[in-house]
């Protein structure tokens, strides 16, 4: 009897521990919203949203990030979008499991793991020197676009994946091409989850700081991208000059500029799952 | 009879043309797949090109027997281990904090959790996983800084234990999830067998299928580690940049990517030693992250053979 009793304590004391880490855990994340929030949300005002960086940290605004931000995404999305589905189109539809394909998947798993400075150094001797675009738009889109295409091709690859197979078959027993089938049948049936992927992607693209500083992206600047080409500043850098000042006040900024930033990536998000709902219902219809 | 006519006529040339545009297309998409490939040669190419030009002013023995690292001071002084030191220590504390956290929630959701708490816990995990570092840098250096000196009064302002720990946070999901996604592909005969020969819950659990997916755990916890290594905003902002050798968590230390961060804030010109220190810098990190990210897909792979 006693060595029972002893077990099952034991699985108490167990169980006991696993949710004090998982209440940790959730702890840990209610609190840091907290203190977000409530550092940042007395800053949101339509001046804060419309208004310029400042050496008063009252008067300083978002609106150049915000900008830079979304010229960003725009850029980044229509670079990395395509090139990611094509590559993964191509993986999934014609590689056939040669050396040649083992090498290009291996070397996208390893691409994955990559740190995200290391390819601010890329992009800074690449496409800021090399390429000779300066501190730009179009350099910052171009490097970011390379930090998330492996996620991208990983998510077009198992969306691609979950296309049945008998709709390529019916396809090719009509006569249809490879092509055709690719484009007609399989990419539209695959397209909620590809399009799920690559947001969620790119929401970790909008969030990303360090390869940008490597470029050299400004932090003070005091308008907004008017061309691909012309400098910029984005949301999370914006957020990382105003932190690290000495001032209590900048402070409060960069909490107002990171809650302005995670609204954005609530929306990206509830997008995401709102695709990703919508499409799970088309499956059950047919 | 003329539909078939044209159908004949027509074949020949409309098929020379499919053709073509289907071997275009294919190659189009191999181009953007290897795109990927070109990448990683660009990242190697860029790395070897740089740190070729900075060894050709700075001694190999300098670089990996110095112990002090002062490229931005008058006096020059050229040795990594301090930054390798503080990246080291801070993924250190990150692992103390991920491992038994993660690994903790990861059999508990795996084994003992209730459906609906999966349901609920899963998507908390996810969004952990998506916070912006910079927001984790923040918490960082203004929240958990604090919090921390009022406990230990002789923390310093920037020290290595609050981004750690916090760090430590951050990778918990990957660990997590991954983790329980190798316990959760140990076959049930495995764990039915176990019961059969009377083992209670806790007995399955940790002499049966913990074991069975240590593999698919040590792959994870080994990426996680990765995760930390490179590692950038929360080190930057609550870390501080005084490259120091030491292993006390409680004062300010640099580790490589901070460095690299700092030296990019200010107009550095092309071709100058501090310039390239940070690809010299960015090598090290690049070749640690790499060799952590190979055993851990090795062992990943291993481990997927043994249960398909």
């Amino acid at each position: 009897m006693k060595p029972h009793l002893a077990k099952k304590h034991a699985e108490k004391i167990f169980l006991g521990l696993a949710l004090t880490a998982l209440i940790l855990t959730i702890l840990f994340l209610f609190t840091l919203l907290w203190d977000v929030i409530s550092d940042g949300f007395p800053k949101i005002s339509g001046g804060f949203l419309s208004g310029y960086p400042s050496r008063k940290p009252s008067e300083a605004g978002i609106l150049p990030a915000l900008a830079g931000s979304a010229y960003l995404m725009a850029l980044t999305a229509i670079i990395a979008v395509p090139i990611g589905l094509f590559a993964a189109v191509y993986l999934e539809e014609y590689a056939n499991k040669s050396y040649l394909s083992r090498i290009l998947e291996l070397n996208i798993a390893n691409l994955a793991g990559v740190p995200s400075i290391i390819y601010g150094l890329l992009g800074l001797q690449l496409f800021v020197r090399f390429a000779d675009l300066g501190r730009s738009v179009a350099a910052g889109a171009l490097t970011l676009s390379l930090l998330i295409l492996p996620v991208i091709i990983i998510a077009s690859r198992e969306a691609l994946r979950q296309v049945p197979k008998g709709f390529r078959e019916a396809s090719l027993a009509l006569g249809a091409t490879k092509w055709q089938t690719v484009w007609n049948q399989v990419i539209p049936n695959a397209l909620p989850g590809v399009m799920t992927g690559c947001i969620l992607a790119l929401s970790r693209a909008i969030g990303e700081t360090a390869p940008l500083i490597c470029l050299g992206a400004l932090t003070y600047v005091a308008f907004v991208p008017d061309s691909v080409f012309s400098a910029f500043t984005a949301l999370p850098i914006q957020a990382f000059n105003w932190v690290s000042r000495p001032q209590a006040a900048f402070h409060e900024n960069a909490a107002g500029a990171i809650l302005v930033l995670l609204v954005l990536l609530v929306m990206l998000n509830s997008f995401a799952v709102f695709i990703r709902m919508k499409f799970q219902k088309q499956y059950t219809q047919g | 009879m003329s539909f078939a006519k044209t159908l004949e006529t027509e074949k020949p040339i409309r098929r020379v043309i499919q053709t073509v545009a289907e071997k275009l297309i294919e190659s189009l998409c191999f181009l953007c797949a290897a795109v990927s490939v070109l990448t990683t040669f660009g990242v190697v190419a860029i790395l070897c090109y740089e740190v070729a030009g900075f060894f050709t002013k700075v001694s190999f023995s300098e670089f990996f027997l110095s112990t002090e690292w002062t490229p931005l001071f008058y006096h020059k002084s050229f040795g990594i281990w301090p930054l390798v030191c503080g990246t080291l220590l801070i993924s250190f504390i990150a692992m103390c904090v991920a491992l038994p956290l993660g690994l903790l929630v990861a059999v508990y959701l795996s084994e003992f959790a209730h459906p609906k708490t999966r349901k609920v816990v899963k998507p908390i995990l996810e969004i952990l996983a998506g916070i912006p570092t910079i927001v984790y840098g923040y918490f960082a250096l203004l929240f958990v800084t604090p919090v921390l000196q009022s406990i230990i009064p002789t923390l310093e302002g920037f020290n290595a234990l609050a981004p750690g720990m916090v760090m430590g946070i951050m990778i918990l999901p990957m660990v997590a999830s991954l983790s329980e996604d190798a316990l959760y592909v140990v076959p049930r005969s495995l764990r039915e067998g176990s019961y059969a020969m009377g083992a209670t819950k806790l007995q399955v659990v940790f002499s049966v299928v913990f074991p069975a997916a240590i593999g698919g755990i040590t792959a994870s916890c080994i990426l996680a580690l990765s995760r930390a290594v490179g590692e950038t905003m929360i080190v930057a902002i609550a870390a501080g940049q005084q490259p120091a050798l030491h292993f006390n968590p409680l004062k300010a230390i640099e580790a490589m990517t901070a460095y690299i961060v700092q030296v990019s804030l200010g107009d550095t010109p092309h071709g100058t030693i501090e310039y390239q220190t940070i690809f010299a810098v960015g090598a090290v990190l690049f070749v640690m992250t790499l060799v952590l990210n190979m055993v851990s897909l090795r062992i990943r792979e291993r481990y997927q053979r043994m249960f398909g």
